[in-house]
């Protein structure tokens, strides 16, 4: 349990730097884990030279969805879009830095899937069909 | 109350003995302490036992059988239904049918009776606080057959507005569905004052029994439930079996549920006659081991006494109750104190539900994060999320401080 509720993730979730909303975004996105009631809504901002400049997230979960998408939005903005683009779950467990069981996997990889519809530009829900089974 | 006042007459010590897996440890040195029985329940060695006697010593399929094992496992599955028809007082073990669990009872019923008898703009009347199964499958029969649905409203204590009923039975409902006890407030509605008040506008009664078989002394006579549906898995048997009561007469009005081998007496090419009830509702080879294993589970809790284990519970309830109340930021969904059972679904301040699972399962406390297939419920209450924390026979005053204690350090986590 200390790993999961390190210093790290405890703090993006009580202190998180990207929780609010955008004036202007390009991309917008949000989903939820029904089992569990987690949400996450995305605002991106993404300028005329293909760069992240701004992002935001808003949401009602547990510590590692939400501090999830905190960590997740401090590591994109000042990327670029394509490289954004190609970030994978891999990449985020990696920057959460704790091995999880498939229950918690989708809480943590929540806000990846909004992160993908909304640069994807998906429909509402459609972020479903990418889902792997997160069974080994 | 401390535990060593906490009085019962059930060998709580001793009969844990039965069930090995609350001697286990969730990691090195961390005791499980098992508090999600609503969502299934432990077994005793005695169920495991009937199941693996009957494999290794009895089994063959029943019914249609002449050989020896063929008779003993036609015996064996048949005395089963008869123990279960006597545990809840059916009038016959004919009103006895095995299905895979309470949800398909429920199903069968919409299936069978209400694709038979509902036309469209009759009313089915439910609660608020229904279990999703004895919910969706409502709304599936509404969707095709524009059935209305309508509510019998919750409370903010968690109790039904019972003063609603006649306002709601104005609408003359087909029928009525109402759970015997939440899975998410533990609370037991007046299930035979309902029902009386039912039939009088000329509704009969489905009776979610899910939580409340396993919990309570359950007389469907008294109750006056025309149907009641319940699980195998949560009262101490195996998966995989679950019972639909049913009145004879109503048993024999509906039409087959699955077609197949065993619920015909006679088939031809052209056609078949169905066999008599409650035969007629059960098509196909049975799961034969879990019925004997269920079987064995009633004698396991007829025993010990129904009454005996509601009791206990009870005192489990006085017991832990005010103890959770006293956890700073803790909120009850569910806060009255009378009619309930021992299962407890709280929010917390400032931590997600799944939090505080995650940290409880730490300290080796099993209990359940979610809305507990009960999102109408917890949308109701504004509620997300809620843990819940369920006990049952097995369960200890001293594994109710535990949980406490683990609350206590989930707060400081997240202060």
């Amino acid at each position: 349990m200390e790993d999961l509720y390190r210093e790290y993730i405890l703090d993006h979730y009580k202190s998180p730097r990207f929780r609010g909303h955008l004036e202007k975004y390009t991309f917008a996105y949000e989903d939820d884990n029904p089992t569990c009631g987690d949400h996450v809504h995305m605002e991106i901002l993404v300028d005329e030279n293909g760069k992240v400049v701004d992002a935001r997230f808003d949401g009602v979960g547990c510590a590692l969805s939400q501090a999830s998408a905190d960590i997740l939005l401090e590591h994109i903005v000042g990327k670029p879009l394509e490289e954004v683009k190609q970030f994978s779950k891999d990449d985020l467990l990696n920057l959460l830095g704790i091995t999880l069981g498939p229950v918690r996997l989708k809480c943590a990889l929540l806000p990846l899937k909004v992160l993908k519809g909304a640069l994807y530009g998906l429909a509402p829900g459609a972020a479903d069909e990418d889902e792997e089974a997160t069974w080994p | 109350m401390r535990p060593e006042a906490f009085s019962s007459s059930l060998d709580v010590p001793r009969l844990r003995q039965d069930f090995p897996v609350l001697q286990r440890e969730t990691r090195p040195g961390v005791p499980l302490i098992y508090l999600d029985s609503t969502a299934t329940s432990q077994k005793p060695r005695q169920v495991v036992d009937a199941i693996a006697d009957f494999y290794l010593h009895h089994n063959a399929n029943i019914h249609r059988g002449i050989h020896t094992l063929a008779e003993e496992a036609t015996a064996a599955y048949e005395e089963a239904r008869a123990k279960v028809a006597k545990f809840i007082h059916a009038a016959s073990p004919r009103e006895i049918v095995f299905v895979r669990n309470a949800t398909e009872a429920i199903n069968l019923v919409a299936y069978t009776w209400g694709r038979a008898n509902l036309k469209p703009g009759d009313v089915v009347l439910l609660t608020e606080m229904e279990h999703h199964a004895n919910l969706v499958p409502w709304q599936m029969l509404a969707a095709e057959r524009e059935i209305k649905l309508a509510f019998i409203p919750v409370q903010p204590d968690g109790t039904l507005a019972m003063e609603a009923l006649p306002r709601l039975l104005a609408q003359e409902p087909k029928l009525v569905a109402v759970s015997g006890m939440s899975n998410v407030t533990g609370f037991q509605p007046d299930v035979a004052e309902i029902a009386r008040q039912a039939h009088a506008a000329g509704a009969l009664v489905l009776v979610d029994g899910a939580q409340l078989v396993p919990h309570a002394p359950v007389d469907v006579q008294a109750l006056g439930a025309d149907f009641l549906a319940f699980s195998s898995h949560k009262m101490l048997g195996p998966t995989g079996v679950g019972v639909l009561y049913a009145r004879r007469a109503l048993l024999e009005q509906m039409p087959p549920f699955l077609g197949g081998g065993d619920m015909i007496k006679r088939v031809t090419l052209e056609g078949f006659a169905t066999n008599v009830v409650p035969h007629k509702f059960e098509a196909g080879t049975p799961a034969i081991a879990e019925v004997v294993g269920l079987g064995a589970a009633v004698d396991y809790l007829a025993a010990i006494g129904m009454e005996a284990i509601h009791a206990y519970e009870q005192a489990l309830v006085t017991y832990v109750l005010p103890r959770l109340q006293a956890v700073p930021g803790l909120h009850l969904l569910g806060t009255t104190t009378e009619n309930r059972g021992a299962v407890f679904s709280f929010w917390m301040d400032d931590i997600h539900a799944h939090d505080i699972a995650q940290i409880l399962d730490h300290y080796g406390v099993a209990v359940r994060a979610g809305h507990h297939c009960a999102q109408p419920l917890h949308i109701k209450f504004g509620v997300p999320a809620t843990a819940r924390a369920s006990f049952y026979l097995y369960n200890t005053p001293e594994e109710a401080d535990r949980l406490i204690d683990a609350l206590y350090k989930a707060k400081e986590v997240f202060a």
